[in-house]
């Protein structure tokens, strides 16, 4: 396929590697920010190509990772009810709640459905008047313009039985919330690239300033990956902290200005709780008062609980980047695909998913059998 | 559902800056999707597409920017390796 095939050309890939391990001089911690990134990086082996000492540090761009507990309880609250038409991504289906999972709930007669886009559900809140429907708003950036023109067209349409459950989160204030951690190991970033796709890069300057880290805008195919690996790595070295943009073909200074206008009109920024992070300043995206119609959780009054996570789940550890999924003692074993006790084991952008997937399951600190 | 790969706008309907829609081709599949964030884009170019919606062109003319760079890079580093 056309602009894809040619990102992923071997030959070059190992030049490009080559050229890495020319240009490095000592160890460096490198976060890549999207789990889409992740998923790259560990199906086409990118991290294995690279010189020993640089690190690859997973990030917390997974949505279905990070949207917290209390949210997919709400979710399961909402699509247990009658006369009720769940949508959702179909990543969302099988992340754990606290009882049960969305998927189970369907299982037991609720009418769960898994949509490609908002607009089909706005769509099937048309076609059934007497049901009530409801989108899973969940995502970052990159789902927020579609999110908002649902909730666009609920309102010009007046379509009264559609409402949306809208946990979408914010990448640049998790970063910064990584940084500002003593704990932090990143010194450089790899952005997400369409993350910026929508939003631009300017957001980032002031954090590449402050915290004195070059941050990378950086598509998705290997070769994307490992030419903004460069980028960073060469600012690393020559001491630089500036925001670059290796995805040149896709990503535009000031983003889609479009998208971000229909974003800024129905969404306002909110401090949002991040699973695994904790509640983040600014992080978080919530319906307008206007569009307070179409807010599930306005509309079904739920209540906010503090839920605790399951202590098994070590997701918070990883989605820090403070632990690799195979270091965890449940990865392959208590925990699985098919038996996931955290979302990043659920989603196809969690960390621990891909390492599932791509890499030998046996957890490194296994007893032999 | 961050993923997302090119794909090629086959037809464009709709008129109204926020209906517009079109079919982009993924490899031979077809997909209704979501035009009103891309106004510029016309049939044959390429967008990337998010849950239904294309949210960029992809531009022809930086295609093979992460080619150049590599060259570059190359020569690069071939003079500071020469020059101690």
């Amino acid at each position: 396929m056309k602009y894809l095939d040619e990102y992923r050309d071997g030959a070059t890939a190992r030049e490009y590697a080559t050229q890495i391990a020319r240009l490095t001089t000592r160890p460096w911690a490198i976060m890549e920010v999207c789990g889409g990134q992740t998923h790259a990086i560990v199906k086409f082996g990118i991290d294995e190509l690279l010189p020993p000492s640089i690190t690859l540090i997973h990030g917390p761009g997974c949505p279905v990772c990070v949207t917290p507990l209390e949210f997919i309880n709400k979710a399961i609250e909402i699509a247990s009810r009658p006369d009720t038409i769940f949508c959702s991504f179909g990543d969302m289906l099988r992340v754990p709640g606290s009882a049960t999972d969305l998927l189970s709930v369907k299982a037991g007669g609720g009418d769960v459905r898994m949509v490609y886009s908002p607009l089909d559900a706005v769509k099937l809140a048309a076609q059934n008047p007497s049901k009530e429907v409801v989108f899973f708003a969940v995502g970052f950036e990159t789902t927020a313009p579609a999110t908002a023109m649902a909730a666009h067209q609920a309102a010009e349409r007046g379509v009264k039985n559609f409402s949306m459950l809208v946990t979408h989160v914010l990448a640049p204030p998790a970063m910064a919330a990584l940084l500002s951690s003593p704990e932090c190991r990143v010194q450089g970033f790899l952005a997400a690239g369409h993350v910026c796709t929508v939003m631009g890069c300017a957001e980032y300057e002031p954090m590449a300033a402050k915290y004195r880290v070059p941050i990378v805008v950086t598509g998705f195919e290997p070769l994307d990956l490992l030419q903004g690996l460069f980028m960073c790595v060469r600012q690393l070295e020559e001491g630089r902290a500036e925001v670059e943009n290796q995805y040149v073909r896709v990503v535009r200074p000031a983003g889609n200005e479009h998208a971000r206008a229909l974003i800024r009109r129905v969404f306002e920024v909110v401090p949002r709780k991040w699973r695994g992070l904790g509640e983040i300043p600014a992080s978080g995206l919530r319906l307008r008062n206007q569009y307070e119609a179409w807010d599930a959780e306005k509309k079904f009054g739920l209540a906010d609980h503090d839920t605790p996570e399951n202590p098994a789940c070590l997701s918070g550890l990883v989605l820090q980047g403070r632990l690799k999924p195979a270091e965890c003692p449940a990865f392959g074993q208590a925990c699985s695909p098919e038996h996931p006790l955290g979302a990043p084991m659920v989603s196809s952008e969690g960390a621990c998913a891909a390492y599932y997937r791509y890499r030998s399951h046996a957890p490194a600190a296994a007893p032999a059998r | 559902m961050c993923l997302a790969i090119p794909g090629k706008i086959t037809s464009v309907s709709g008129d109204d800056s926020l209906a517009r829609t079109g079919k982009v081709d993924f490899g031979g599949i077809q997909k209704e999707v979501n035009l009103a964030y891309v106004p510029e884009a016309q049939v044959g170019d390429y967008v990337i597409v998010h849950v239904g919606f294309a949210l960029s062109r992809v531009e022809e003319s930086e295609a093979s920017a992460v080619f150049e760079y590599l060259r570059q890079m190359d020569e690069l580093l071939e003079l500071k390796e020469a020059s101690p």
